[in-house]
């Protein structure tokens, strides 16, 4: 199933059965509910497991109750602010879950700018895709990476460089409005 | 989201690191995790040894069964047994 697949086509076939659209879904969406968990709400590894398991299992039950699919993101974005917060509560740290709810929104923001980046990311040549996945994402030196991809040093960095202005004109581009924030979802 | 520059870019991509690989693989199982649980349930809906078996040891039977006890499954089992 291809990646450029849209959200609402990805819902309709989740809806349909399709456990390849599932599996994208989850493929989607994982690194954008896990930085939800541990990084706007500072949950440790334990219960950012837990919530991230709880999200998707709450996707996959009420992906029918969605009425609008191209609210999908906010839609997981509520979801899982939610489940953190229960989180947070059910462990005794009710004022903490309280104070990082409020200050969850600008967090939110960034991080729904980096999802749009990242689709965008996807949307380049396999090799720009691995490239700056490896230095950006994993953290990878120029090095690390010259000797994966059998490349000198380099030639890496301005694959790099060619490949930013790649993303950034792909970014600019299509400079989609990052659709109804997190807030506009009825919780 | 216009005149983003390259920096803000590189912080951007760095914002949304990969989570653990196996924490991905549970979340995609789900549908056939699910499709088990509901078989396992089907079948403790007309045969009452089992489901009492279901009841009693429930990892048990999910290993008899060759099923790995996923939380998955394990909730929805119970969650349906009423335990």
């Amino acid at each position: 199933m291809a990646e450029h697949i849209s959200d609402e086509q990805l819902v309709a076939s989740c809806r349909a059965g399709d456990e390849q659209a599932w599996q994208l879904l989850v493929s989607r969406y994982a690194r954008y509910v896990y930085a939800i968990a541990a990084q706007a709400f500072r949950l440790p590894a334990y219960d950012a497991e837990d919530v991230f398991q709880d999200v998707f299992a709450r996707v996959y039950e009420r992906l029918g109750t969605l009425r609008d699919p191209s609210a999908l993101r906010p839609w997981i974005a509520q979801l899982t602010r939610n489940a953190c917060v229960d989180r947070l509560r059910t462990s005794g740290r009710e004022q903490l879950g309280d104070q990082l709810d409020e200050a969850a929104d600008d967090e939110l923001e960034r991080l729904d700018e980096a999802y749009a980046v990242r689709q965008a990311l996807g949307r380049l040549t396999p090799e720009c895709q691995e490239v700056l996945d490896r230095f950006f994402c994993r953290d990878e030196s120029y090095r690390t990476i010259g000797e994966a991809l059998s490349l000198p040093s380099g030639t890496i960095a301005s694959r790099i460089s060619r490949c930013l202005g790649k993303l950034r004109v792909e970014v600019e581009g299509r400079s989609e409005p990052l659709a109804a924030s997190s807030e506009q979802v009825a919780r | 989201m216009t005149g983003t520059g390259e920096e803000r870019l590189a912080e951007l991509l760095s914002a949304l690191p990969a989570p653990p690989r196996g924490w991905v693989e549970s979340a995609q199982e789900l549908p056939r995790l699910r499709a088990e649980a509901d078989r396992l349930l089907a079948r403790a809906e007309t045969d009452t040894a089992f489901r009492q078996a279901l009841v009693a040891d429930l990892e048990a039977v999910l290993r008899r069964e060759g099923i790995e006890p996923s939380r998955p499954v394990i909730e929805r089992l119970l969650s349906s047994l009423g335990t």
